[in-house]
């Protein structure tokens, strides 16, 4: 839903402003001539693909700018063509074809990144999935579902969910993300803290190599212990590597009883004391522990038209979800969880869903926030993984220099909110500034310096979004120059002419 | 009027975002290992209740919540407490109960605990009878208010605008009175944590039918239930030529 609404606003707001660092074009790559074009007509079908006058096409710019820029508007590039293959083989010589001639290629899911990765920077050709989208197969048996790349990831959980399973992952942006894009950015999500990492649950991929080899690696078993997991290299390389077109991946069973409560807490001390807590009394069925301040609570009440479960307003707010197979079982669970919560004073208020639509709207507090920040204006992210005992102080911290800066006091300061909020459960926080504009006066308030900190609490600087454009400079705070050295070592076997998504990641 | 005692009925359904199959003896909806909640506009009816108070303070002396079902049905009715009822009824039986039998129960209750107003949904979402309200007026003979969009209550004279398929109908009527609630009524509060806790110890009375000297067993009998065709999938046409002889000769509108 989410996604869709997303589709609509996408190019609403001219907020985009070249704040990023945009690497200059690497003249090595060949600039599209007819005979390029000639090349992928005979390979493609004539619908499955987007070419500007500037390429002899005839498609309007305007139809490939859903290709060309991210849905926050913030990385913009210029491809004239978009090709939209059908079957693996019709990916694979396209990608022989632009490795031999050195062009460069910029693989794409449903765009939802936020990093910047999935859309081109220059003129590469952009290598979109999304025809590629059939279930190929499912095993009623063990759960394994094995799909195309481009399956919609909310498509692909009613599929399984029809057969009483469910994707062990989940996020926001699950009405336009596509699977092989979750998996190529080894994306985390809101069912994390319950199914782990796409590292654990995809047990096979197919990919093309630049050079038009396909890794048939689609294996549906859950052990294979027989030389290197190379499929582990392509979960998160962020298309860099080889393109994903193929997915198996193991589900879960879906769970038959979901309860949903929303918990105003005091502080963030408060929280943490939640979150162990609730470890400890729902252990197995604690399916979700997300927390998000008051700042994000005002916006998404504000655009999503919610009302506030609770009755007054509070520091943070806690949704906690369990799930599993026996509802009198996991209602005893949690209402013992609640009660000693509140009786502790840990909690000071708190509301438990009744049905299935309250349990939605609960969901959309957390699950709407990005996108009520990005009706407030231009947002800045930040996906850091710290210590979960740290993990907040960031916020106030750049609050306090926005403000010291003289640029977040008064209302007709450029920035309008500073917040907070993530899965605690995975020590992962997002750390959102809202300005009515990108601009550097506020870019540069906390950049590089969210990085150092990050850093200097041995944190990741992306935790759940990848590194893609947005970070790739700032790669050296969370990895070790030796190990940076052998991802270039890997990319360069991978692709030696560094056509897969250039600019980006390395 | 020195006090106003409200009586609300509230049902156990199918939750209603749950996608409802065909059980496979094809005599009715599978309820098994499925999801149940309030009745949402027995939910409705509930906040209304709630909201009477917080408008008259002490005037609403009692709220009493009532639901005729299985064991089940408690879960239910302490939703009704810890959204506000006071105290709750269940009428325990496990026979399946037609809307006439609902309302000769209600009406046993409610000649025992004399409310001044009868608060229900308009319909349950389950069978969309929508003649519970009705049947229980009729059976105290008390003036009805049905598909309520306002509800107003001044001294013994009860003012309801109603939805109608025109517009917007007002009625005044005496108390004691039926009121059933359409969906845009009000929007029914969460339950909060402190309410949920209080709820529990909260009074919960059983009484079974034979109690109350109502006979429930079915009157009609459901021969057979099948699910409606599938839907057949959208065609894309290449010219409208095309699409006019479809309308024509596939689709006969034309």
């Amino acid at each position: 839903m989410l996604g869709a609404i997303r589709a609509r606003s996408q190019f609403a707001r001219p907020l985009l402003l070249r704040l990023y660092h945009k690497p200059a074009r690497n003249a090595q790559f060949k600039k599209l001539t007819s005979s390029d074009m000639e090349f992928f007509k005979r390979v493609l079908p004539a619908e499955t693909i987007l070419a500007t006058p500037a390429v002899g096409g005839t498609s309007d710019p305007v139809e490939l700018e859903g290709f060309n820029a991210d849905w926050l508007n913030k990385y913009r590039g210029d491809s004239q063509v978009v090709l939209r293959p059908k079957t693996t083989a019709e990916v694979s010589q396209i990608l022989k074809y632009c490795n031999e001639n050195k062009i460069a290629v910029v693989p794409q899911g449903g765009n939802t990144g936020l990093v910047g990765g999935s859309v081109p920077v220059h003129d590469e050709v952009v290598l979109s999935l999304r025809n590629m989208n059939k279930v190929r197969s499912f095993d009623d048996i063990s759960g394994i579902v094995t799909c195309d790349a481009g399956c919609v990831l909310e498509e692909l959980d009613n599929y399984v969910g029809e057969r009483g399973y469910t994707m062990p992952l989940d996020l926001g942006a699950k009405g336009s993300c596509q699977i092989g894009g979750n998996v190529a950015t080894n994306a985390g999500g809101i069912r994390f803290l319950r199914y782990g990492t796409l590292h654990g649950s995809v047990l096979g991929l197919e990919v093309v190599l630049p050079d038009g080899t396909i890794l048939d690696n689609l294996s549906t078993l859950r052990k294979d212990n027989t030389g290197y997991d190379l499929k582990q290299l392509f979960i998160g390389s962020e298309g860099s590597l080889g393109v994903i077109t193929g997915v198996s991946i193991t589900t879960p069973q879906r769970p038959s009883a979901v309860n949903v409560a929303v918990l105003g807490v005091p502080s963030y001390a408060a929280v943490q004391d939640a979150f162990r807590l609730a470890r400890r009394r729902c252990g197995e069925v604690l399916s979700a522990f997300e927390f998000w301040d008051q700042s994000c609570m005002g916006a998404v009440l504000h655009h999503q038209q919610l009302k506030s479960p609770l009755a007054s307003e509070f520091p943070f707010y806690v949704l906690v979800e369990t799930s599993g197979s026996n509802k009198d079982h996991d209602d005893e669970k949690l209402g013992s969880l609640l009660e000693e919560l509140m009786e502790s004073g840990t909690v000071e208020d708190g509301a438990l869903a009744q049905d299935e639509q309250q349990i939605r709207r609960m969901w959309m507090m957390r699950e709407g926030i990005p996108e009520s920040l990005g009706k407030t204006g231009a947002t800045y992210k930040y996906d850091i993984s710290i210590p979960i005992p740290v993990l907040y102080d960031i916020v106030g911290d750049i609050a306090g220099k926005l403000k010291t800066a003289g640029l977040y006091q008064s209302s007709a300061d450029p920035v309008k909110i500073v917040c907070g909020y993530g899965h605690i459960g995975d020590g992962n926080l997002h750390l959102n500034v809202v300005a009515d504009k990108f601009q550097n006066r506020v870019t540069e308030v906390f950049e590089p310096y969210v990085y150092e900190w990050v850093a200097s609490h041995r944190g990741s600087i992306s935790a759940e979004h990848g590194v893609g454009l947005m970070k790739r400079d700032y790669l050296g705070y969370s990895k070790p120059k030796e190990m940076i050295d052998y991802m270039r070592r890997i990319k360069a076997m991978f692709d030696p002419n560094g056509i897969l998504n250039p600019y980006k990641v390395l | 009027m020195s006090s106003l005692r409200i009586l609300v009925g509230v049902k156990r359904v199918v939750d209603s975002a749950v996608k409802v199959r065909v059980n496979k003896a094809l005599t009715g909806v599978e309820t098994t290992n499925v999801k149940h909640s309030m009745n949402p506009f027995d939910e409705i009816a509930v906040e209304e209740a709630v909201r009477l108070r917080e408008k008259h303070g002490k005037l609403v002396s009692e709220i009493i919540a009532v639901s005729c079902g299985p064991t089940k049905a408690t879960e239910t009715l302490r939703t009704a407490l810890a959204m506000g009822a006071d105290r709750a009824i269940h009428v325990k039986t496990d026979s399946a109960l037609e809307p006439l039998s609902v309302a000769k129960l209600l009406s046993k209750v409610a000649a025992e605990e004399k409310p001044d107003l009868v608060i229900l949904g308009k319909q349950a979402i389950d069978d969309d009878a929508n003649q519970t309200g009705q049947m229980l007026a009729g059976l105290l003979g008390w003036p009805q208010a049905t598909f309520a969009s306002k509800v107003t209550v001044d001294g013994g004279a009860l003012e309801v605008v109603r939805e109608v398929d025109g517009g917007l109908e007002t009625v005044k009527a005496e108390l004691p009175a039926v009121v059933t609630t359409d969906l845009r009524l009000n929007e029914p509060r969460y339950a909060s944590l402190p309410n949920i806790m209080k709820a529990k110890k909260k009074p919960l009375k059983t009484v079974s039918p034979a109690d109350l000297g109502v006979e429930v067993a079915p009157r009609l009998q459901t021969i057979k239930v099948t699910e409606p065709p599938k839907r057949q999938g959208g065609k894309i046409v290449e010219s409208v030529d095309e699409l006019l002889s479809k309308l024509r000769t596939e689709a006969n509108v034309l």
